[in-house]
């Protein structure tokens, strides 16, 4: 394990926006998405001019835009994680069980969520460490896990303690069986679903084979391996 | 004649009985019936089971009510946040019953109740811990979880604008739970800041049509406040 921790200092981890500015890169133009609370949150300030990305939140928004200017708050208008939003023109609002139908029913083109741990077969787990003296709380993370149509998920690849959080089978409570897509991290890019997990985006410095021995599982290369120069 | 405008909320309360379910909408800070939940306290029914997305914030609405020891159970998708500690309390010392609901089958569970749906196949949840013990089926490759509607005996809800036939609209993300939970309760309540003359709310910008509706009670406009929200682990 401390081994694992010397490798990985030896790299120079992405920041949470450059990660934003990857998963914002990846989102087609025209595309439905939900962005979960925390990270995920951030993608919303990459978006690259030129694409139109509609904002879908589970309290029944879609166009949703930023955050107010400070006194024009309206605690009407908030997003999931109960913050202050504003609506953009061509936007609309619709009761719960419309906006879930929209998660459920497959409308919505990609979810971007938090992870405590993505199993190689696309296991999630996210909304609960299983700690004994915690309340449960689960949200709207189950129903956008496995509805939409894709989801990518973000997370530092490492836990503090150099644990890796890809792994063969999840030890945290299940969200959702085999629903990532992608795994946006600190390090590099990971696509499932094929035979073999597909790295790509690694940061300068880090090499298919060094990522594949710390991570303890074979990789497959996209034919992009390097960070490109993100604008 | 039909009117259903109330004159107050305890009498558009009267009749609810002890072990009642009730369906009280909002999301956050929008939404939440407040002056009904204060209402539900001023009257003395308990054992009451609650159906609503987040376990009450500091000591008033929906915390004041279970800090008055009246809730025995609560249906709820989200009850962690930093200022629900009267719901972590109770449910710490075992003293709540606690149903944990992913959202969207909270959402679907009352809409099925409002039509007429036995139950039915889902995907959310498949293979967690909230699906343990529940029937499942696999349909055309998928599988799916059995669940159940939610009926209430009363639901309470907070729109923008009614007329004395029921009709409701809302006002942006404060609609969110209050148009499905006003279809799957025997009596729902709606305050309203505005009664509007039968007519005046434009037919084709009416979101839950007054047969849905039993109680409409005007009260006085409150502007839109903060809450605090912070999850907890």
């Amino acid at each position: 394990m401390s081994n694992t921790i010397r490798t990985l200092t030896g790299f120079e981890r992405r920041s949470k926006d450059d990660v934003a500015r990857l998963v914002a890169r990846d989102i087609d133009d025209g595309a439905f998405v939900n962005l979960g609370i925390g990270q995920p949150t951030l993608v919303a300030n990459f978006i690259p001019e030129g694409k139109e990305i509609v904002l879908h939140s589970e309290n029944g928004i879609l166009g949703m835009g930023p955050a107010p200017a400070a006194g024009d708050e309206d605690y009407d208008l908030i997003n999931a994680g109960k913050q202050p939003v504003t609506l953009l023109d061509g936007g609309a609002f619709f009761h719960h069980a419309d906006s879930f139908a929209m998660m459920r029913g497959g409308h919505i083109d990609i979810c971007v969520l938090g992870a405590y741990e993505v199993a190689l077969n696309g296991d999630l787990a996210n909304w609960s460490t299983g700690a004994p003296d915690t309340i449960p709380a689960v949200g709207g993370a189950m129903d956008l896990a496995i509805g939409a149509k894709q989801t990518w998920v973000m997370m530092d690849l490492f836990t503090r303690e150099g644990r890796s959080k890809l792994v063969p089978q999840c030890t945290y409570p299940i969200t959702g069986l085999g629903c990532v897509k992608r795994i946006y991290s600190d390090l590099c890019v990971i696509t499932l679903g094929g035979k073999l997990p597909v790295a790509s985006d690694l940061v300068g410095g880090l090499t298919l084979g060094i990522l594949s021995e710390i991570l303890g599982t074979k990789l497959a290369a996209a034919r992009t391996l390097s960070f490109e120069a993100l604008s | 004649m039909i009117n259903k405008i109330t004159e107050s909320i305890e009498a558009a309360l009267r009749g609810v009985t002890d072990g009642a379910t009730v369906l009280i909408g909002g999301f956050g800070t929008a939404g939440i019936p407040e002056e009904l939940v204060e209402g539900l306290i001023a009257t003395s029914v308990r054992d009451l089971t609650i159906v609503t997305n987040n376990a009450g914030n500091g000591d008033t609405g929906l915390a004041a009510l279970l800090k008055a020891r009246r809730v025995e159970r609560l249906i709820c998708s989200f009850p962690r946040s930093a200022d629900s500690y009267i719901f972590a309390d109770l449910y710490r010392r075992g003293k709540i019953k606690l149903e944990l609901v992913p959202q969207g089958n909270l959402a679907e569970r009352i809409r099925a109740a409002g039509a007429g749906i036995g139950a039915f196949f889902t995907p959310t949840g498949y293979g967690t811990l909230l699906a343990e013990g529940k029937e499942t089926r696999e349909i055309n490759g998928r599988r799916y979880v059995l669940e159940y509607p939610i009926h209430g005996d009363l639901a309470l809800i907070k729109a923008e604008r009614g007329d004395r036939w029921g009709n409701l609209v809302y006002r942006k993300a404060a609609r969110n739970f209050g148009p499905v939970m006003a279809t799957a309760a025997r009596m729902t309540v709606a305050t309203v800041y505005e009664v509007a003359a039968l007519g005046e709310i434009d037919p084709e910008m009416v979101v839950t049509p007054g047969i849905f509706v039993n109680h409409v009670v005007r009260i006085p406009r409150k502007a839109t406040r903060a809450g605090e929200f912070k999850a907890v682990a």
